[in-house]
Order: C-alpha cells, then sequence, then structure tokens
C-alpha cells in the first residue's frame, strides 16, 4: 500500500484519458463523481482486451475461451473479498447495481426471512433505491418502515435511532454508510451494536462509502453490505451484495434462470450454493473484469491515500465555499466524505449548475434522488459538488471563483 | 488601434440567461394568484422538483383576460411562466394552443420556422428563451407552465413535463 506522502494527484489524472477533454472550450472540472465516476486507462483496457483476445460465456462451456474468461470473471470475488475484508467469496453476490443489491435484500431476505408485523428501519437520509424497495414489501407483506430521524447538521440521530426498537419488532436496518447528499458518515459499529442488542440485522448501503474509505465487513460486524461498481471507478452494470453465509443460505433466490439451478425438472427445481444461488442468468461479464481491474487500481493507491486526499478537498471546499456571499453549506455532519451540497441565495440550484456548466464545471443539481430527505431540510433541491482522486484542490479553487462570479450574475 | 467596445465580463453566461430572463425570473410581473378565476391546473416535473400552478381568467367573448402563476423553480421556468402569461393575454383558447406549439418548437430546436406569420409579434416577445435548445435538460423548464396553462384550457387538473 502507497504511503499518502506518494500520493501524486497529477499521475493519477494521466490515468483517466477523459480528465484532457475541454468542455465549453474550457478544461473540464469533473465534481460528479458521487454521481459516477471516471473510469482510468486499466479499466478500458481490461474490457476492451477481454473483448478483443478471449470472450465468451462463463460457467458453461468446456472451451479455452469459456474457461479463461471465467477465470477472469471469477477474480472479481476474490478481489472484493479482500476489498471488504470478507472472509469467505461465497459470500460475494453479484448483482447489476447496488439498486439490484438492495431489490435483492428487500425480495429474499424481506419475504423470505422478515415476517409480517416485523419492521425494517432505515434512516432520513437515503437514496430512493433504499426506501423504494421497503416500501414495497411493506405494501405487500405488512412489514413496517420506520425512518429514523436525523439531526439538523444531517447526521443520524442516535437516540431517536435506538427508540425504534424499543416494541422489538425490528428485524432489519438498512441504512447508509455515507449520505449521497450530505456526505455524512453514518457510525456503522454504533449502528450495529444497537441493531443487534435488540436482534436486528444490519444492512449498508455503502455505494458512497466504500469510494472514500475502507470497509472491514468483519471489524464492522454488520450483515450485509451492498455497493455499486460505477462510482468506483469500476463499470456501470455491475453491484455488490455481501452478506454472512449462513443467512445468505437461509435466503430464497431472488430471480429465476439460468446459472442459479443445482437441477431443473417441471415438478422441482433446486438451487445452487451460493452465491450463485442469487445470480441468475449471464452475469455482467465485461463489467465483472472491468471492476476487478478498478479494484486493484484503488488497492494499488491505497484508502489511507484516498482518505487523506479526500479531506484536504473538503477542508478547502468548505472553507472556501462557505466564504462566498450567499452560499450556505447543506449537511455539516462531522465525520464526512469527499460530497459536498449547498445552495445560493440569489439563484436556483439548476441555474448554479447551469452556470457552472458554462465555466466548465460539472456539478449536480437536484434533489439527488432523496425526495424525503431534501423535505427533512426544507429545501427541493440543492447543488453539489463531489470528488474523487483526481480531483484537484486547483479544481475547488476554480468552482469557488465560478460560483462567486455567478452570485455576482444573479445580483 | 484600440476600438472601445463595452465589456460584459459575464459575456459567456449570457447567452441562456439573458438580462429579460435574470429580470423576468427575480421579479415575475404575473406571478400570482387570481383572485377571481375560472380555470387553474399545476405543473409538476418530477425529474427536477419543478412545480407550477396557473391561474386563469376568461373575458366574456372566451379569450383569456388574466393569467397568474405561482412557480417554485429555476428562473428559467419561472421567466417562462411570466413571459406566458403576458403574450397569451387577448388570446382565445386555439389561438394559446398555437402559440405553445411554436414556442415548443422554439424551445427543443432553437428556431420556429413553421411559426405562422400571426404569431411573429408574441414569438418575438419568448425568443430570449430559445436559448434552452443547447442545454435538452432545462427545455422542460421553459415548457413547464405551458403545459398547466394548457391542461387549464383543456380543464385539466394536472400537467407533467413531456
Ligand atoms: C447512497 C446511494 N445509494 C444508492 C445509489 C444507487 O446506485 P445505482 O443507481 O448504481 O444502483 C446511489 C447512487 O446513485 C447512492 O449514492
Amino acid at each position: 500500500m502507497s504511503k499518502p506522502a506518494t500520493f501524486d494527484v497529477a499521475r493519477i489524472r494521466q490515468d483517466f484519458p477523459i480528465l484532457t477533454q475541454t468542455v465549453r472550450g474550457k478544461p473540464l472540472v469533473f465534481l460528479d463523481s458521487a454521481a459516477s465516476a471516471q473510469k482510468p486507462r486499466v479499466v478500458i483496457d481490461a474490457m476492451r482486451n477481454a473483448m478483443e483476445t478471449q470472450y465468451a460465456n462463463i460457467h458453461r462451456g468446456l472451451h479455452w475461451m469459456s474457461e479463461r474468461t471465467t477465470e477472469a470473471y471469477e477474480a472479481v470475488r476474490d478481489a472484493i473479498a479482500v476489498l471488504m475484508n470478507a472472509s469467505d467469496r461465497h459470500e460475494i453476490v453479484l448483482t447489476q447495481s447496488v439498486t439490484g443489491s438492495l431489490n435483492l435484500m428487500a425480495h429474499s431476505y424481506g419475504r423470505g426471512v422478515l415476517q409480517p408485523g416485523q419492521a425494517v428501519v432505515i434512516s432520513g437520509m437515503e437514496h430512493h433505491s433504499n426506501i423504494v424497495p421497503w416500501q414495497m414489501l411493506r405494501d405487500e407483506r405488512g412489514i413496517e418502515l420506520r425512518v429514523a430521524p436525523i439531526t439538523d447538521a444531517g447526521e443520524l440521530d442516535l437516540a431517536g435511532f435506538e427508540a425504534l426498537f424499543a416494541d422489538g419488532k425490528v428485524g432489519l436496518v438498512s441504512i447508509t454508510h455515507m449520505s449521497n447528499v450530505l456526505g455524512s458518515v453514518t457510525p456503522a459499529e454504533r449502528i450495529v451494536q444497537i441493531a443487534h442488542a435488540h436482534g436486528a440485522k444490519v444492512l449498508f448501503d455503502g455505494s458512497q462509502a466504500v469510494v472514500h474509505r475502507r470497509i472491514d465487513v468483519q471489524a464492522l460486524g454488520c450483515d450485509f453490505y451492498a455497493w455499486t461498481g460505477h462510482k468506483l471507478y469500476g463499470p456501470t452494470g455491475i453491484g455488490v451484495l455481501w452478506g454472512r453465509r449462513e443467512l445468505l443460505e437461509r435466503m430464497p433466490p431472488f430471480l429465476g434462470g439460468g446459472d442459479m439451478i443445482s437441477s431443473v425438472s417441471y415438478e422441482k427445481s433446486t438451487w445452487a450454493e451460493v452465491p450463485h444461488k442469487f445470480e441468475a442468468g449471464t452475469p455482467p461479464i465485461l463489467e465483472g473484469i472491468g471492476l476487478k481491474a478498478a479494484i486493484d487500481y484503488v488497492q494499488s493507491i491505497g484508502y489511507d491515500a484516498i482518505a487523506e486526499h479526500e479531506r484536504a478537498l473538503v477542508d478547502r471546499a468548505l472553507a472556501k465555499l462557505s466564504a462566498i456571499e450567499g452560499v450556505t453549506i447543506i449537511g455539516r455532519a462531522q465525520d464526512r466524505g469527499g460530497v459536498v451540497s449547498f445552495t445560493l441565495d440569489k439563484a436556483h440550484a439548476h441555474d448554479v449548475a447551469t452556470l457552472l456548466d458554462r465555466q466548465g464545471i460539472a456539478v449536480r443539481a437536484g434533489h439527488h434522488c432523496a425526495e424525503p430527505l431534501m423535505r427533512r431540510l426544507n429545501l427541493d433541491s440543492t447543488a453539489r459538488a463531489s470528488f474523487g482522486i483526481y480531483t484537484t484542490l486547483e479544481e475547488i479553487d476554480v468552482l469557488a471563483d465560478a460560483l462567486t462570479r455567478v452570485r455576482e450574475f444573479f445580483k | 488601434m484600440a476600438v472601445d467596445t463595452p465589456v460584459d465580463s459575464f459575456d459567456d453566461l449570457r447567452d441562456l440567461y439573458q438580462e429579460v430572463i435574470l429580470d423576468r425570473g427575480r421579479k415575475p410581473r404575473y406571478g400570482q394568484r387570481l383572485e377571481a378565476f375560472d380555470a387553474t391546473a399545476k405543473g409538476d416535473n418530477p425529474m427536477c422538483g419543478d412545480r407550477v400552478q396557473v391561474w386563469v381568467k376568461y373575458a366574456e367573448d372566451g379569450r383569456i383576460a388574466a393569467t397568474g402563476f405561482d412557480a417554485r423553480g429555476c428562473a428559467i421556468s419561472i421567466a417562462s411562466a411570466d413571459l406566458m402569461a403576458e403574450t397569451v393575454q387577448g388570446r382565445d383558447k386555439s389561438d394559446t394552443r398555437a402559440l405553445f406549439a411554436a414556442f415548443r418548437e422554439m424551445a427543443r430546436t432553437g428556431v420556429c420556422p413553421h411559426c405562422e406569420a400571426g404569431l411573429a409579434d408574441p414569438m418575438q416577445k419568448l425568443a430570449p428563451l430559445s436559448g434552452v435548445h443547447d442545454y435538452p435538460s432545462r427545455v422542460k423548464c421553459a415548457t413547464l407552465p405551458w403545459h398547466a396553462l394548457i391542461a387549464a384550457l383543456d380543464g385539466t387538473k394536472e400537467a407533467s413535463s413531456e
């Protein structure tokens, strides 16, 4: 693992071909990595190389191409297990995105393990993909949905969270490990302690967290952990669900089809072992190969260096943006990752985003797939700058200068 | 030989945000609910959270006598609602629909080749919004108030942008 001192953002930027692009005649300043991150050359090459030299369907061919591709694809499972410190590669289920992982959980764990009358706890700062599947479960199965409150600073209200367990009905907590809007990192160990003390299991939506810090599922003590490949510099179309083996084994399959069976007859089919029981159909083969390359890339830089770089970016962004008249930072959590939401007093977030785009800066504006959180904050929308390993301090300064101009323009 | 031209340090920002749009976005003239009205409808753009309600009062002959609106959204959507309220004044329903069709084409493509000669005047007034065609995600901001207005004319309660 490289030390923070060796972190060289200029060198890292050379690994990302897209960063040399210009937008509207200006050098691209890409501050929308939380929506989806850019891809390093090694990911692009790994996928292209697989297509050019060895591509075939996997797990079923007896020929050379299929065997090579199966190996290359299955290697991502090992890489993920190491990345998350899972003790068993069979605990890694590959899905098409974190949305796929969360829906798998709502269907399989929600309908197969939870009982009507039990409750699922989410928090007040979830992405829609960790709200809607549970709502569908509630309406279909009479499983209650409870929402843990957040504070005005955008942190989980731990007392309010704990109070939800008083009646002993909570069977599962499904909660973000880092908010995609506020940047807040939730206190994962405390969440697990509280939930386990009340007999509930814990699933984290780690889509944002895994980009910014090392995830150790054994140290966290959680039961499930889900994330999505395209935010970790990998391709779209692949997601991850880690679960404790004994829990995965108790869960019924979600989708039916090829690859997830042990045997099929018209009378009865039997299921493959985990994780394949949950992986019906031809999987995202090229995406798996790409994600493996992305994980290797992240590991070669190391989370210590990534976290330190990000800390510097967030500190600079908070200092620079809050110094601009009329800018309000939304979310003031103590523990936070590389996402900064803000509003401007004189202009709507969409106008801000368009006017930043005119200056070559990509940010996101809107409700960020978190409408209930927006309501809690009494906002319609925010603008959001989010950072990746290739983001530079100078880019934060460019953002601050551009935002100052937007404020002037709207005065 | 240097020629003195007025320098606008915001030149690069003005193609979409012309002065009219900034001004109308900030201080709309028709941005209030009508006390007495004959029709009203809401418009909602779920993708971006923009919301608008439009109220219409008809004259004896069925032409639009007054329009008011209440909008939550960006400068583009508020300015568009305001310019709309102004340009539909005195028009009957079919006239208003024709104007919307022309406006929508301009918002999507930047030009209005099929605009009838009779619409030249109001289209001139709406022209500052033509810049949205460069920003596909913003076209709906400009057309949302029109969808709400047309829904009100049709007697439906709600419209959603495309
Ligand atoms: C916290 C969080 N959860 C879930 C998602 C959904 O990810 P995907 O669309 O890849 O399934 C996102 C990203 O948009 C996110 O930031």
